[in-house]
């Protein structure tokens, strides 16, 4: 895609600046390149899904964004911010304050109880008091339904029930943008359905989201864009309507085939264990 | 750490009190006799006369059992920490440290800090005496140390990375990283090690006897000696033995019942 780089007020038509911006990302784990030249844009109030097929790199690209990765070649732009130069810790905070994460295994702190897990970041991160902290996750828990496990402890709750919490943590920090990393994979196929409700209710208040999913017929539903990947590369992305109801690769076709085939044959939702071997390692800290 | 088997009450249902019932019915019993009895076994008569003795030197084992394990927890939490450092030479250093005093026997570490260090320290017209026992805590504390640091190691390892990169994607600092997340779940993965590093700890001060100072085992020798019975000689001993269960059975019990209840949150 040449010539996407356009000026923010082009003469004419006015078009707006997207949120975030990928081009033409190359990430390798050693030998092995998993993103092979991505460019994507993600307009702001957007819901944009990516799909395809286990191990195409759509986690990698996610945890591209925020900083988590960081690939070989490419450039990558959060509204003034170019994640890919950023090279100080005060630099990645900056960015992570705007961009929130959910993740697939939920990876809430399991000793601190569920409210604390949403008042950690907001007191500690954006220097809020304590009680107003409480109060907004309070709130937030309410959104989620989870008033009342305030007091619980992560170990205590289900998955849904954990991966909710996990989705008003990231809330809490009042982000301009949210990634989701396969939230439903590694619920039980009855607590699907109570994350996407999240999921879709956020959709509609016009936060950004960017989706990494199986969910075919939910993906459909709430996104204004949806990108099919396969092997690290861009197959067909369009609007969700046209990329479900009439995609134009055949490769596109054969993978929805497959999918929507497998969640027709079970239950609707097509639960996906894998988990995504990242070599994360590299990124721990040492005192 | 055991995921599976825990279930509340788990702890209460294992059966610890009727091992403790046992025990003091038996000491119970042999009290009773030596008291009522017209005519009680000499052996537990002088039983009842050392007892006294016994239980001062069990109070030196344990009194320097808990200073072996303050001074190793405190260095080996520095130990630890240095071994989790950037810097190569310094990673390096902490792993000798750690293999050299984890491979160590104790005794030899005991026998090794009576002789390295000097009887008494002379700073100027001060004298500052140096007693045994104080090796003895020096001697003890060089393997815990080595220990603790190892459990430490471990525990901040043991904490998946996703947790780090959840705490990134929060936006916390590595320091907050660090002290909020990472800290705290080593402490509720550290203490159960700790607890059984303590119990082999006060076990092995009965080495303690061997470069003179008066423990429990040295009162049970002079004891034995001076009552000069076999049959007092094996009372005296089990007695023993009763002690330090006594001592350590319940550190073991509570080491397991934290594991259990770590298993549930």
């Amino acid at each position: 895609m040449p010539a996407i780089d356009a000026p923010k007020n082009p003469p004419g038509k006015p078009a707006p600046t997207p949120l975030v911006s990928l081009r033409d990302i190359h990430l390798s784990f050693g030998a092995n390149e998993v993103l092979k030249g991505i460019s994507l844009d993600v307009l702001p109030g957007q819901v944009v899904s990516i799909i395809g097929p286990s191990g195409s790199g759509k986690s990698s690209l996610l945890r591209c964004i925020t900083g988590l990765l960081r690939p070989q070649l490419g450039t990558i732009t959060v509204g003034a911010t170019r994640v890919d130069r950023l090279r100080h810790e005060a630099e990645l905070i900056a960015l992570r304050r705007r961009v929130g994460f959910v993740f697939q295994q939920y990876n809430l702190f399991p000793h601190l109880s569920v409210l604390d897990n949403l008042v950690l970041g907001p007191v500690r991160v954006n220097g809020r008091p304590r009680d107003e902290a409480e109060h907004q996750a309070r709130e937030l828990l309410q959104r989620v339904g989870l008033a009342h496990k305030a007091a619980a402890y992560p170990g205590e709750l289900s998955g849904g029930q954990q991966q909710r919490v996990a989705i008003a943590r990231a809330l809490a920090m009042q982000p301009e943008l949210i990634l989701f990393d396969e939230v439903t994979s590694a619920l039980d196929p009855e607590t699907v359905g109570e994350v996407l409700t999240v999921i879709r209710e956020l959709a509609e208040d016009g936060m950004t989201c960017v989706l990494v999913t199986h969910e075919m017929r939910f993906a459909a539903e709430v996104s204004d864009e949806v990108v099919f990947t396969e092997a690290g590369l861009i197959v067909e992305q369009g609007p969700a309507a046209r990329l479900f109801g009439n995609p134009q690769q055949e490769r596109t076709r054969a993978f929805l085939r497959r999918a929507l085939g497998a969640s027709l044959g079970s239950q609707s939702y097509a639960p996906d264990n894998k988990v995504v071997a990242l070599p994360i390692d590299r990124f721990r800290f040492a005192i | 750490m055991a995921h599976d088997t825990h279930h509340p009450g788990a702890v209460q249902d294992a059966p610890l009190w009727p091992w403790l019932a046992a025990a003091v019915t038996t000491l119970l019993g042999l009290a009773a006799w030596t008291q009522f009895s017209a005519n009680p076994p000499v052996a537990l008569q002088q039983l009842a006369k050392w007892l006294p003795t016994l239980l001062l030197g069990l109070g030196a084992n344990i009194g320097i059992s808990v200073l072996a394990m303050a001074l190793g927890t405190v260095a080996g939490l520095l130990i630890g920490a240095l071994s989790l450092s950037t810097m190569a030479p310094l990673r390096g250093a902490t792993r000798v440290y750690v293999q050299v005093f984890r491979n160590a026997p104790v005794l030899v570490l005991v026998y090794f800090s009576t002789y390295v260090f000097p009887f008494e320290l002379q700073l100027h017209h001060w004298r500052l005496p140096f007693p045994d026992w104080i090796k003895v805590v020096l001697g003890l504390a060089l393997p815990a140390s080595a220990n603790v640091a190892e459990i430490f190691r471990g525990a901040v390892q043991s904490i998946p990375s996703a947790q780090w990169e959840a705490a990134q994607s929060l936006a916390l600092s590595r320091r907050d990283i660090f002290r909020l997340v990472v800290l705290p779940q080593c402490v509720r993965r550290m203490l159960p090690p700790w607890m059984n590093l303590y119990a082999s700890i006060t076990m092995a001060t009965s080495l303690a006897s061997l470069v003179g100072v008066h423990d429990v085992v040295d009162a049970a020798q002079i004891a034995s000696n001076t009552v000069s019975r076999t049959d007092f000689t094996v009372l005296i001993y089990a007695t023993l033995l009763l002690l330090f269960f006594a001592y350590c059975y319940p550190i073991a019990r509570a080491t397991q019942a934290l594991e259990a209840r770590h298993a549930r949150h």
